[in-house]
């Protein structure tokens, strides 16, 4: 019998992420994963098995070389591991903390199939955590080429075409219409999930490219886009003003006080920071009974801030089963363990208020599940008849949201979707020449890294633009 | 951050600004809003525009000392900044030639509405304008409204000035054909003047200032319900057709945050401006 190879014993199982235990987390917005120490990022390191032909790569929706990274790490050269990463990504410390790496490179992590893959989101993030503690140090940039770009929105997206085009030497002017920048990361994810001081470290590094940023400037108001290109001296411009717009259920009664948009709730929480009322003087009320209603990660964000804010109960109300919901797992996980109630297969037919117009209840029906529909999922039906009251003092509708208008209807030429988005091809070229557009603007509501992407691809189409133009 | 060129006391707790944004400036348009920050912990507050300059570079607004953003606002002098103001927002109002025209205007949006009188007029109205307030001290701008006005009628609601009310409106309104009714003001005046001119089907506009936050079609807190359609204030208005406005629902949603709003007052009372200062 010939001796079998000896293998290379495999780590089955990833160093867990330290985290706030939920007893304690559900009382306050501090963040709730504490990242890994040094200690941790190197033995998680040393799973991964260097695989010659990494499937994790292109799993990465900018394709950053993990391999190559997590060797760096493992060798310590944690400034190298960071520079091989930012080659391909401006924000680590972000997407590290809010990719869903589960559906992305770490599911192509080929040690998933015996085990957990390597985690490497956490790891990304204790580089870029390790990078932000001592002190960015800012790339070398190319000459100046005399050419301006503005760009809309300081969402994920226009920050990753800023730090690019700037970095080959292109002027650039981010416009920004609220009074903070960020985009989704400071006005939609909770400082309990991102802490705000991590974007305003990235955004301060972008500026430090020499991107400049104004800030309350609505491009389709303050200017319009053939004014920036025709009377402003801009040569490009790139539309990334993400998706807006919240949707309702349509039902009645969701004019009632007490009822809000998961925009609203989140915008008071998260970029007024209404948690700190009257110190900060946007007010939120929260009553003692929540009902988010809604299964995506926004509605996780809702339910966890609602809780956070001293709701006694908390309830998920999600018209498909648990399967069907879009949020991350983690973030279902995290929820859960934090007291949120999930009341699957149910959905809000109507609400009904008091005497002063404030909702005090909501009638649901319950729902099956059919066939499939066009997106795949098991479409919900109603079961006739299963109408049942639920005693609530707040609703929140975190159903998705639609693309802002403003910029659609004051861009003449600008070819638009049915649904509002804004028609652009893989490198972000839209139907006006030297205008570009990518994020959820182009897909409608999708992943910060998904933004990301489509921003740096519109960089590099932005950049050959420019320099083929006389 | 916006400097203040000039500060004017109208009335008492009515200050009038005007503002160096000449971006804005640029841009405006009668019937059009701002966003202003009084600094990083500051609310979100929308203001109807009642005047700009593109020459000069400035704009002006005037509002009501009431809140704490707003006592706050009133304390800044001639000199001073705004943290931040975003703007125009809000679609312009429609103005060209409709004929006779009937603006009725109360409380602080006399000073918008003076702009849209002046604008109607140069296209080529007969404006007839009601200017009204709680009491005639609060009254402001009565010669430049007059000025500019066909006809100008004063109105208070304890009867200090003018008429006593806006009952008189009725026999305005048998007597007199309008083309149109534009009426901007506290939302029970505007309920008051939709219904006074729904008998003689004259179009009429009301300006409709509801709960923002971010003002620019995110957030969804100041939808309206119009002829049963849920709009929103910031990017479907800032005008509606008043005769499908749900005024009961939208006074309603306008004190939702009444107990924050006089806490927040309250606590900035009892411990000053909160700067530190004084």
């Amino acid at each position: 019998m010939a001796e079998s190879k000896p293998q290379p014993k495999v780590k089955k199982k990833a160093v867990p992420m330290p985290k706030q235990p939920p007893e304690v987390r559900r009382h306050n917005f501090n963040e709730v994963a504490l990242g890994y120490t040094e200690e941790q990022a190197l033995e998680e390191a040393s799973r991964c098995l260097q695989c010659p032909k990494p499937q994790c790569v292109s799993g990465c929706p900018v394709e950053i070389d993990i391999p190559a990274f997590i060797k760096l790490l493992r060798e310590g050269k944690y400034e190298e591991a960071i520079r091989k990463i930012k080659e391909k990504n401006s924000l680590p410390a972000i997407c590290g903390r809010v990719c869903p790496q589960e559906e992305q490179c770490q599911k192509m992590c080929v040690l998933g199939k015996v085990g957990d893959p390597v985690s490497i989101g956490r790891l990304e993030r204790f580089l870029a955590d390790w990078e932000r503690a001592r002190g960015f140090t800012i790339p070398e940039k190319a000459p100046p080429t005399g050419k301006r770009v503005a760009v809309i929105g300081a969402g994920p997206a226009g920050l990753t075409v800023a730090a690019d085009l700037a970095k080959l030497g292109h002027e650039v002017v981010i416009f920004e219409a609220l009074h903070l920048p960020g985009g989704v990361l400071v006005y939609g994810i909770p400082e309990f999930r991102l802490p705000k001081s991590i974007v305003q470290a990235e955004v301060d590094y972008i500026r430090k490219l020499g991107v400049e940023l104004k800030l309350g400037y609505l491009i389709g108001r303050t200017y319009t886009i053939p004014e920036l290109l025709k009377e402003r001296g801009f040569d490009a411009v790139f539309i990334g003003t993400g998706a807006g717009l919240p949707q309702f259920l349509g039902v009645p009664g969701e004019n009632l006080g007490g009822i809000y948009s998961a925009n609203e709730f989140l915008i008071r929480v998260n970029l007024m920071k209404a948690y700190a009322f009257p110190e900060y003087d946007t007010p939120i009320r929260i009553g003692r009974r929540v009902a988010v209603i809604g299964g995506g990660n926004v509605a996780m964000d809702a339910a966890r801030s609602a809780l956070r804010l001293g709701a006694e109960q908390v309830y998920i109300v999600y018209r498909r089963s648990r399967e069907e919901m879009p949020a991350r797992k983690e973030e279902i996980e995290n929820a859960e363990e934090e007291g949120v109630i999930f009341k699957l297969l149910t959905n809000p037919t109507r609400f009904i208020g008091d005497e002063k117009g404030w909702v005090k209840q909501m009638e649901c029906i319950c729902m099956e599940l059919g066939p499939p529909d066009e997106s795949g999922r098991r479409r919900p039906v109603p079961i006739k008849g299963s109408e049942f009251l639920m005693d609530v003092d707040t609703v929140i509708i975190a159903i998705g949201r639609t693309p802002n208008p403003i910029i659609q209807r004051t861009t003449e030429g600008l070819a638009v979707t049915k649904w509002g988005t804004i028609v652009a091809d893989e490198n972000g070229r839209t139907s006006l020449e030297g205008v570009y557009a990518g994020g959820d603007i182009v897909t409608g509501e999708a992943t910060v890294i998904s933004a990301m992407g489509a921003g740096k691809r519109a960089a590099r189409a932005i950049h050959e633009y420019l320099m083929s133009k006389k | 951050m916006y400097e203040i060129l000039r500060v004017e006391e109208l009335a008492p707790k009515i200050k009038l600004f005007e503002v160096y944004a000449p971006e804005i400036a640029e841009k405006a348009r009668p019937g059009q809003f701002i966003i202003v920050i009084i600094n990083e912990k500051g609310e979100r507050v929308p203001l109807t525009i009642a005047g700009y300059d593109a020459k000069k570079g400035s704009i002006t607004f005037v509002f009501n000392e009431v809140g704490k953003t707003t006592r706050q606002l009133g304390l800044l002098k001639k000199g001073e900044s705004i943290w931040n103001i975003t703007g125009p927002l809000g679609n312009p109002s429609e103005i060209r030639n409709f004929g006779k025209v009937l603006c009725v205007a109360g409380g602080v949006m006399i000073a918008p509405m003076l702009l849209q009188v002046k604008a109607l007029q140069e296209a080529g109205n007969t404006v007839v304008t009601v200017m009204g307030a709680r009491i005639k001290e609060l009254l402001f701008f009565k010669d430049e409204m007059r000025a500019l006005s066909h006809r100008l009628y004063v109105a208070t609601d304890d009867g200090s000035e003018g008429f006593k009310g806006l009952d008189f409106l009725k026999e305005v309104l048998a007597e007199e054909k309008f083309d149109r009714c534009v009426a901007m003001g506290p939302v029970p005046m505007l309920q008051r003047v939709c219904e006074l001119t729904k008998p003689y089907k004259i179009p009429t506009v009301v300006t409709l200032m509801p709960i923002m936050v971010d003002g620019m079609g995110m957030c969804g807190v100041c939808r309206v319900s119009v002829g049963g359609q849920m709009k929103f204030g910031c990017v479907d208005g800032p005008e509606f057709d008043g005769h499908l406005v749900d005024f009961d629902q939208l006074i309603k949603r306008q004190r939702m945050y009444l107990p924050e709003e006089r806490l927040s007052a309250l606590l900035w009372e009892l411990g000053g401006c909160g700067c530190g200062g004084e």
